[in-house]
């Protein structure tokens, strides 16, 4: 593969490169003001459309068709939020845009907003990021301050007003609906669908959630055009009439035992492999990598013989993973127990489930208590068994759930316990050589975490 | 019209109504097992019981597609061409974790617990549960607390359903519940120094499909499967909810509401909930007795009927107070009783207790200010029956003193005093003074006559509320001891043979006051709206 010329991280390490005279510097929203005095709505949602850009945040549905499920001619208000809301773990590719250069990202969304014919956008941003609401912040007033935003942008029809709105750390206002809840000050319990945002989002109003990284895509496929952006990815499945293909260039997070982990972009069907020798530099002190998570933790595991899956929206499916995610890939070397890595995870989802939907509130706590007791050295096989029944039972793919998060927290039960069964088995003997097979009731949780 | 397939049953539904599955599946006679759903309260679809398989026919092909993965039928319309199943062996399964899943972290005392026997999950664990308990975790609570001035609620054995939430925030608009904390660590709370207070806080313990809100009055005082339910009528205020009373032994232990479309929904206020106390004071008054020389003298109700009926016989000029606490045919039957004796015998209407305004709640019922529950039916009776009806205040104020009555007759029925000195000096022109009443007042202290009343409970007739809705019932339980019930008493004294027969008498009724008429054909069990003839 030829070398990349980075778009979207073009600015990152440079000096002051948040600041709006630097952003200007490098033609920084020219394309705004092409299109907002050149162009009509219209046109910049077809040029989406035509890019094939598909979500940045995780499920991957294609940006232009999102835009079109608004009502058509409505008398408004239509609303914009911006999922900032980055909590998968391991990703930080949002982190890195907003922090150090957010003006393409306020860019790319003025043109979302232009398009969508939204006059109000909400930046709803996590609370774990202190940096990136003051840099944000900084450039939205830099923004009203130079006339990007507010009344008659570049004395068009068309105004915007744009308000940060910090999250109370919690994993669910990823949801689009659970983001929309929580704007509207409530608790983020997501919403039943139908229906959707694109009809009754925020407010009661139509409303359109899209991630950073995809509406900083919007930025550069409007001053490059769609076919420079067709240029890159991977075309769609032919056998797969659903599959519209992977275009674009993505923010790969990196993380885990690599030698130099970080956030690298690169067209989207790169491989694991590939990332972790070209950016990477290999598995961290030459180890041997046993495991990978594809894009962020709810994406479920690739075994190190799978590190030929190429990151794009349907590779990772192939491979048994949920799907490509945040793009975030952990790379976990030899000495990983991958029973640690199921607690850690079943921690995480146990502890960020909302608890609106029975299944996963009270799977994600049960799965934790069982994977517990494996670990404190109590397990039985049969808890396996049980433990994927857990798996398989949780999220909008079986319907039990009302988001999609619940998959996220039964995909690496399923993945881990599928892909590395001969190492739970084994532990589960060598730690409980007594029982692992028979002893039901099993022992209770408190009692197997403080023998007496 | 439009058809809709469950379980390959056909089902006709109208396209002006909208159903889900959980309502079309009840109409084809299926139960789809469901927590947070309720009738009155907004769709949440969170507690996924009732999910389904669903599917649509194709209108030109009739073949049926089915939807690959599971949904809530609670939140599926059913509408022209839906498919549901819901016995199939993925329905069974998720019914199953759904089940398991919610016993995960229960306590599972239900030997203890008050909902015991009336319990949804209990119910649903046997019809849809997992044979073997697999969720071996430790240890298991029982945290209890206290979320209003009548509602406890035991934390662990809630199932997270919100219904509670919604309603306060739905139709009380109160808000006072919550959901506090989040996934597994969810509970319902208040906001601290903002108690569960609202007129209709009760019905959270009716909505909960567990054990988890108590009711502190009913709390440990009897197990369900002791008591009887009895369909009645509120008689707390003129809107005459639709009410279970559940007694055993004749002895009240709660009052619920029942469901009735067209008055209180599904729920009731507070103050008829609990409004019930009355029933069993020990002050009532249980003895028919006359004053014989300034001495109360007992008597026996067939003695008195005979010599109360000599009493109006021999009066000259006498008046009927109809207390608005009495039934229709109550007030019917003394009504002509005395009239046929005396055709220009004044017809009174008793005393109306008023308190506050009216409140209505949306997606409710009205709490009136009126509080008796058939001011409207006595005096249509009096009405009907022509003549002259005065108010109970023109009675006192000036009517008792020109008129010169002789023999007045109060019917009460009253929950609570309701009369002091100054009443009674207006009646001290009266030569015979009957008054029935529940309990002792200075009006019954200044009576010649005083015979006791039944409550309400304990009596069998009908109520016209505010809104002209005629109800019926029978008494839920029998009166104390030496307490004859009023229509029993009326029936006797008019003359009639045997027993109190309310169904032939409403008939009767109803063909001699045109304001009854719709109820000609007799009532049926959720009333009958007297409004329908008089616009005809």
């Amino acid at each position: 593969m030829a070398e990349y010329e980075p778009v979207l991280l073009a600015s990152i390490g440079k000096e002051d490169s948040h600041r709006l005279r630097v952003y200007e510097a490098t033609g920084g929203y020219q394309t705004l003001r092409k299109m907002l005095c050149e162009s009509t709505p219209n046109n910049v949602t077809d040029l989406v459309k035509a890019s094939g850009l598909r979500g940045r945040g995780g499920a991957g549905f294609p940006t232009g068709l999102k835009w079109t499920f608004l009502p058509p001619n409505h008398p408004g208000p239509i609303y914009f939020c911006l999922n900032a809301d980055e909590s998968e773990p391991a990703t930080f590719n949002n982190r890195i845009l907003m922090e150090q250069d957010p003006h393409q990202v306020i860019e790319g969304l003025i043109l979302s907003c232009f398009a969508t014919g939204a006059e109000t956008a909400y930046f709803y941003i996590r609370y774990e990021y202190p940096l990136g609401y003051d840099r944000v912040q900084a450039a939205v007033d830099e923004c009203y301050a130079a006339g990007y935003l507010g009344k008659n942008i570049f004395g068009t029809d068309f105004s915007l007003d744009l308000y940060l709105h910090r999250g109370a750390a919690a994993y669910i206002c990823g949801e689009e609906t659970g983001l929309i809840e929580s704007l509207e000050g409530k608790r983020a319990w997501p919403r039943i669908k139908p229906p959707f945002p694109a009809v009754e989002g925020a407010f009661r109003k139509p409303t359109v959630v899209n991630n950073v990284e995809t509406v900083a895509c919007v930025r550069h496929i409007c001053d490059r055009g769609p076919d420079w952006f067709r240029t890159m990815g991977v075309l769609p499945d032919p056998d797969n009439p659903r599959d519209p293909g992977s275009f674009g260039p993505k923010l790969y997070c990196l993380s885990g035992h690599v030698e130099r982990p970080g956030c690298y972009e690169a067209p989207l069907g790169l491989t694991v492999d590939e990332l972790i020798e070209r950016f990477g530099g290999g598995v961290w002190k030459g180890r041997r990598a046993k495991a990978a998570i594809p894009g962020g933790i709810s994406m479920g595991l690739l075994r190190h013989d799978e590190f030929d899956c190429p990151l794009d929206f349907a590779g990772p499916g192939k491979y048994g993973c949920l799907g490509l995610g945040t793009a975030a890939v952990v790379v976990m070397d030899e000495t990983v127990s991958m029973i640690d890595f199921l607690h850690n995870s079943c921690q995480f989802f146990a502890h960020e489930s909302c608890g609106q939907c029975t299944p996963c509130r009270e799977g994600t706590s049960w799965a934790l208590a069982i994977i517990k007791r494996i670990q404190a050295g109590k397990g039985r096989l049969k808890d396996l068994e049980l433990l994927l029944e857990i798996g398989d039972g949780i999220g909008i793919i079986p319907g039990t759930t009302i988001c999609g998060l619940s998959d996220g927290a039964a995909w690496p039960i399923k993945n881990a316990i599928r892909k590395f069964r001969d190492e739970f088995e084994q532990y589960i003997r060598e730690t409980n050589p007594g029982g692992y097979a028979r002893i039901s009731p099993a022992i209770a949780l408190q009692e197997a975490e403080h023998p007496s | 019209m439009g058809t809709v397939i469950i379980d390959g049953q056909k089902i006709e539904i109208d396209d002006d109504q909208p159903l889900n599955g959980i309502e079309a599946a009840k109409l084809a006679g299926i139960d789809i097992p469901h927590f947070c759903w309720h009738p009155g309260l907004s769709v949440v679809a969170s507690c996924r019981m009732c999910l389904v398989e669903t599917g649509r026919t194709d209108p030109k092909t009739g073949e049926v597609s089915m939807l690959p993965k599971l949904v809530p039928a609670c939140q599926t319309p059913a509408t022209d061409g839906t498919v549901f199943l819901t016995n199939s062996d993925k329905v069974k399964a998720a019914r199953a974790m759904v089940e398991e899943d919610l016993l995960v972290r229960h306590p599972i005392d239900c030997p203890v617990c008050d909902k015991a026997g009336e319990c949804h999950l209990q119910d649903y664990h046997f019809l849809h549960g997992q044979p073997e308990r697999r969720a071996d975790i430790k240890p298991f609570h029982s945290r209890r607390r206290d979320v209003g001035r009548s509602i406890t609620l035991f934390v662990d054995r809630c199932v997270m359903c919100t219904r509670c939430v919604r309603f306060c925030r739905e139709v009380t608009q109160t808000s006072e519940l919550m959901v506090v904390n989040r996934g597994a660590h969810e509970e319902i709370d208040v906001f601290p120094g903002f108690p569960l207070d609202n007129r209709m806080s009760g019905n959270v313990v009716d909505l909960c499909p567990v054990g988890a809100l108590g009711d502190k009055d009913f709390l440990y005082s009897q197990r369900v499967w002791f008591m009887t339910r009895h369909a009645h009528v509120c008689s707390g205020c003129s809107t005459g909810c639709s009410v279970f009373v559940e007694e055993n032994q004749d002895r009240i232990y709660r009052i619920k509401p029942r469901e009735n479309p067209n008055v209180n929904r599904w729920w009731m206020c507070d103050e008829g909930r609990y409004g019930w106390k009355h029933v069993h004071d020990r002050r009532r008054l249980v003895q028919p007795r006359y004053r014989d020389n300034q001495q109360w003298v007992g008597i026996e109700w067939a003695e008195a009927t005979n010599r109360l009926n000599a009493v109006l016989r021999s009066a000259n000029n006498p008046a009927v107070v109809l207390s608005p606490h009495m039934t229709v045919e109550q007030a019917y039957l003394l009504a002509t009783h005395v009239r046929q004796l005396h055709p220009q015998a004044a017809l009174v209407l008793g005393y109306i207790p008023l308190r506050s305004e009216d409140t209505a709640f949306p997606n409710g019922l009205t709490i009136r200010g009126e509080k008796c529950p058939n001011r409207r039916g006595v005096q249509e009776v009096a009405n009907g029956l022509g003549g002259e009806i005065t108010s109970w205040d023109a009675f006192l104020e000036r009517r008792l003193a020109k008129e010169q009555y002789d023999v007045v007759w109060i019917a009460g029925g009253y929950k609570k005093d309701w009369n002091g000195a100054l009443t009674v000096e207006k009646f001290s022109g009266v030569d015979t003074l009957i008054v029935q009443e529940l309990f002792a007042s200075p009006l019954t202290d200044r009576a010649d006559w005083q015979l006791p009343a039944a409550a309400s409970f304990e009596r069998s007739g009908s109520f016209v509320s505010e809104s002209s809705r005629l109800q019926s019932f029978v008494r839920a339980l029998r009166p104390p001891q030496g307490v004859m019930a009023e229509e029993q008493f009326y029936w006797q004294l008019a003359g009639r043979e045997g027993l109190y027969n309310g169904s032939q008498l409403i008939g009767e009724i109803a063909r001699a006051i045109p304001y009854f008429e719709a109820a000609v054909d007799g009532v049926p069990e959720l009333g009958v709206d007297l409004r329908v003839n008089q616009l005809a």
